[in-house]
């Protein structure tokens, strides 16, 4: 508490000299974004029949497992005690905003990522159970729940019923980020995060984030495994990331000019804040490098025509620029919103720890971890040979 | 192509599996959820007669009057008139039940600076120092009378 008041400037309640969210918090709406971007770019095949994409199909619905599946450990790690997590549901409070986010994501979960997935892959399952040895094949024996039944009348009741889910999927995955923007939007107290257009927002951010992710991952998988790329499903992807993009642009723009135009009591306090502690993760980091460089190198793919290389690494830099830029705006939410003083007079500054249980070294293995768990489902699903034997 | 009973027997195998897990669900939430939850409100009913069956540590305003009228009536004249004697003395309900067990004088140095400090967030008709420069290292109850606090 000593060192946090030094860090101190200007007047602060008592309560806001210490940030509570830590990084941690950063993480969880970047990963839950990430989860519900890619579940859309893969509803894109499915629902929207946009073939060009069907090759990241089954690679985005891994990917979202794969990050929703690490979702809820930043806030197990920020909150401590884990073992408590499952009383929410025991319990359920529904005054809490936030307690019901476990309904939220026990609803997508299991109702949306895992039997889309299962019925997507039944087929692989139930010939990976006959062909595969040793324990992995037990994995697969108990994922085909022991029914072998893989005939055109069984895959069609499979396809009809994976649509449907994927049908109620979309409005599932807009609830799982919306209602991540909803706790922000709606703490009253915060001028920061108390925008009705934080919800909307947030999800068309993480639009923009899980389909660049899908698409970095599809590059650099290719890459990895020296097939060619296929520069349709990649032009296509880079298609929607850009009116993605777009659309997260002006909402944002909106969001900053209501701001302006309206000015209310707490407009020179964030407004000070933005060109100074924000200054690089906002004005730099987030607007200029996040936003405005892939923007504008989405904009000149739509607009010239450029060969396939340049368009390679036209995309693959906007795709990381773009998840920096999110990252950046998740941090400039999370950390910005606890950086004033509610008295409009005062800052306080964030110091990340390192080797803490909140600090830099847990944020990264976090990070890490959902691409391990990708890398695993990968080798235990895989999910391009069905696309590559028809090529 | 209409789905047959035969087709759909996997998807009926994966209803079976979900049944058995909210089963299970519901079996485990009867076995670990409180029998007095929810009784008042969000919380164990039976946490109120817990907390009731600590032993009490604050004796109140009224025992400490008891036998101390002399600094009541002193401190009736004083600005601190409305302030608890435990608020100062700490939780005394041990020494109200065993006189014999003297409590120890509150450090009058640490214990005034705790609301008097001075800072630039409090009222400004609100009595306060920088203690560093007022009283270079003496107890406040050297100079002032805290129960008429008076020079």
């Amino acid at each position: 508490m000593q060192e946090a008041v030094h860090a101190v400037e200007g007047f602060l309640y008592p309560n806001e000299v210490e940030l509570q969210w830590s990084i941690l918090i950063v993480l969880y709406p970047y990963i839950t974004g990430l989860v519900a971007g890619a579940f859309i770019l893969a509803s894109l095949e499915r629902v929207f029949k946009v073939e060009a994409v069907k090759p990241t199909y089954r690679l985005a619905l891994l990917t979202a497992l794969a990050f929703l599946l690490v979702a809820p450990l930043p806030l197990q790690l920020h909150l401590g005690h884990p073992e408590r997590s499952l009383e929410m549901y025991l319990t359920p409070h529904k005054s809490s905003a936030m307690a019901m986010f476990g309904f939220v994501y026990l609803w997508y979960l299991m109702v949306v990522l895992l039997l889309e997935i299962w019925l997507d892959y039944r087929k692989d399952i139930v010939q990976l159970s006959q062909t595969t040895k040793g324990p992995v094949r037990l994995i697969y024996k108990a994922l085909t729940l022991g029914s072998s039944n893989v005939s055109p009348g069984a895959l069609n009741a499979d396809d009809r019923i994976g649509y449907i889910i994927t049908v109620i999927g979309i409005p599932s995955a807009f609830l799982l980020h919306g209602y991540v923007g909803f706790i922000f939007g709606s703490i009253k107290a915060n001028p920061w995060w108390s925008t009705p257009l934080m919800p909307i927002v947030f999800l068309f951010s993480a639009m923009v984030s899980g389909i660049a992710a899908v698409m970095m991952l599809y590059i650099v998988t290719t890459w990895l495994r020296k097939k060619p790329l296929d520069m349709r499903c990649v032009d296509t992807i880079a298609k929607y990331l850009f009116y993605a993009f777009v659309i997260d642009f002006s909402l944002e723009m909106l969001d900053l000019i209501h701001r302006i135009y309206e000015a209310d009591e707490s407009f020179h306090t964030l407004d000070f804040m933005v060109h100074t502690r924000l200054f690089l993760s906002q004005v730099i980091l987030q607007i200029i490098l996040g936003t405005g460089v892939p923007l504008a190198c989405l904009a000149a793919t739509q607009l010239w025509t450029f060969s396939e290389p340049v368009r390679r690494k036209l995309y693959f830099t906007s795709g990381l620029l773009t998840l920096i830029g999110i990252f950046a705006m998740r941090w400039n939410v999370v950390i910005g919103g606890q950086l004033f003083s509610k008295s409009f007079l005062g800052y306080t500054s964030y110091k990340m720890e390192f080797a803490h249980r909140e600090g830099l070294l847990a944020a990264v293995a976090l990070m890490i971890l959902p691409f391990l768990l990708l890398w695993g489902l990968v080798k235990l699903l895989p999910p391009w040979s069905e696309h590559e034997a028809k090529a | 192509m209409r789905i047959t009973f035969k087709d759909a027997a996997h998807l009926i195998r994966l209803v079976i599996v979900v049944l058995i897990a909210m089963a299970a669900f519901a079996g485990l939430r009867s076995l670990m959820v409180p029998e007095s939850f929810g009784q008042y409100g969000h919380y164990r009913g039976n946490a109120l007669e817990e907390i009731r069956a600590k032993p009490v540590s604050f004796a109140g305003r009224q025992a400490c009057a008891e036998c101390h009228d002399a600094v009541v009536e002193a401190k009736k004249a004083g600005k601190h008139v409305n302030i608890g004697c435990e608020a100062c003395h700490g939780a005394q309900a041990k020494h109200a039940e065993d006189p014999s067990l003297k409590p120890t004088k509150p450090d009058t140095a640490v214990l005034c600076a705790r609301c008097h400090e001075k800072n630039s967030a409090k009222p400004h008709g609100f009595p306060q120092v920088a203690t560093k420069d007022h009283n270079t290292g003496m107890a406040c109850g050297d100079c002032h009378q805290p129960h008429q606090p008076k020079l």
